[in-house]
């Protein structure tokens, strides 16, 4: 049976990895390339590394991350933030990373997700999605609406339909960050997750919101996630890996098992 | 070099995931496309990621289907991964591709529309042949998939394990000196290194430990 994945989100400044709140007041809290080993060797399924250096001139520092994590780690891994070609998706698959997640450049070009996938292979391409709870309007039917530049700037485009979408254009699966849950450990928004894991048939990935294992196993189960991203719950040593894995497998939730 | 891998180069997105997780093993490996590089090594690694069709022209505009099947003809031992486990059979429904028939059999797309498509993520193998690349292998070991069609081998014989996934299908497939894994050996973690490490001193013969 298909386990469902537990996946790390290392945030990288400047080769540093950070952790902010709701996208703001960033932290650093450590090298990536050792948290990295470390989580490998916990039984992480995957990881990300979401680049969020503010000058595109230290984005070389990222790359150097990747190749030293690649050497490391015989895991899948992706690399986002800051990729805006296919050039840039290049970039980071050669250093070793198995998949490219974009997020504002695939609203701004949405033909960069068709041309990746073609290029690389629609496993490559995930679509990351920052969406927030808005009223429903016959613009956004969804009553979520999609953010770009980190979570700054509103686009007045239904999550939904861009989910959908992204999946007609080839992306192999869909990261749903939740900007309302990012941050505050209070849980996962089950419902935007259900509506938009019913919705396309790609695998997709919650994201935001989770504090304790509690969480994860109400986004598998109630939301029908097929993978979790996690980042704070583990960065601060509140939990190991393994300890959130034995608590999935206990509540019935299939998990790979470290051996 | 003795015990020399060369991993066939015809631009696949895996191969150096591959010769990264060989180098970590301490093994010596090669990527190349050249014909005596190939058959002068000790084993090859046939990796792939991506569309069968595609793969299929490239490696005929380079020649290199005439040197697989050399190399497969020589007996040196072969580890087809991911795309490489399925362009080995006959026929693909990918693109309608027709492929290098290493072992009988055809490749389908998994049907099951209540699935995810592709099967992505970490899977169990249920052994139904002892195999030298199998050895050790813990039974709850899981392997990392990503792959939306599937090889299915005409002949049971050559079902050396299988995977669930809304069906039954064979996730590693072997016959003589020609063995092949659905799932990524070099992205699935110690269990998978293991894999490699007994493809890295399997001599290609003998289907039992």
């Amino acid at each position: 049976m298909l386990s469902k994945r537990i996946i790390i989100c290392l945030d990288v400044r400047d080769g540093k990895t950070t952790k902010g709140i709701k996208f703001k007041g960033n932290v650093d809290i450590g090298d990536p390339v050792e948290m990295a080993r470390q989580y490998y060797e916990q039984g992480v399924d995957e990881l990300v590394f979401y680049d969020i250096t503010a000058s595109s001139d230290d984005r070389g520092i990222l790359i150097d991350v990747v190749n030293r994590v690649a050497q490391n780690i015989f895991i899948p891994f992706s690399v986002g933030g800051g990729v805006r070609d296919v050039n840039d998706m290049y970039r980071v698959l050669d250093a070793g990373a198995e998949k490219i997640s974009v997020n504002t450049a695939a609203v701004l070009n949405p033909g960069l997700i068709s041309e990746g996938a073609k290029i690389f292979g629609n496993q490559c391409i995930v679509l990351g999605m920052d969406a927030k709870h808005v009223e429903k309007t016959e613009k956004i039917p969804s009553g979520y609406e999609i953010w770009i530049h980190g979570g700054r700037t509103p686009m007045g485009i239904d999550a939904l339909w861009w989910a959908q979408e992204a999946e007609k254009l080839g992306a192999g699966e869909i990261c749903l960050n939740s900007i309302d849950a990012d941050g505050t450990n209070e849980g996962y928004e089950l419902a935007l997750t259900s509506l938009i894991s019913d919705a396309v048939s790609i695998p997709v990935i919650a994201s935001g919101g989770a504090g304790v294992p509690e969480h994860l196993r109400d986004v598998f189960i109630e939301a029908g996630a097929d993978a979790a991203l996690i980042a704070s719950m583990v960065h601060y040593g509140h939990y190991t890996v393994g300890q959130i894995k034995s608590y999935l497998s206990r509540e019935g939730v299939p998990v790979r098992e470290l051996i | 070099m003795k015990g020399m891998i060369s991993i066939i180069d015809y631009g696949a997105g895996n191969l150096r995931s591959v010769e990264r997780a060989l180098l970590h093993l301490e093994i010596p490996c090669r990527i190349t496309d050249k014909p005596l590089e190939i058959l002068s090594s000790d084993r090859v690694i046939f990796p792939g990621v991506g569309a069968a069709g595609q793969a299929m022209e490239v490696i005929q505009s380079r020649g290199l289907d005439e040197v697989i099947h050399e190399v497969v003809d020589n007996g040196i031992p072969f580890l087809g991964i991911c795309l490489g486990a399925q362009i080995i059979l006959g026929k693909s429904d990918e693109n309608d591709t027709t492929c290098l028939n290493l072992i009988p059999g055809k490749v389908k797309l998994f049907s099951d529309t209540t699935l995810k498509i592709p099967h992505m993520g970490w899977n169990t193998i249920v052994k139904k042949q002892d195999h030298p690349l199998l050895h050790g292998i813990d039974p709850k070991a899981q392997f990392y998939f990503v792959h939306s069609y599937y090889p299915d081998p005409g002949i049971d014989d050559h079902i050396l394990g299988t995977t669930e996934y809304g069906i039954t299908f064979a996730s590693i497939i072997g016959k003589d000196n020609v063995v092949a894994t659905q799932f990524h050996p070099e992205k699935s973690g110690g269990c998978g290194l293991s894999i490699l490490k007994n493809f890295s001193t399997w001599d290609g013969t003998g289907q039992k430990c």
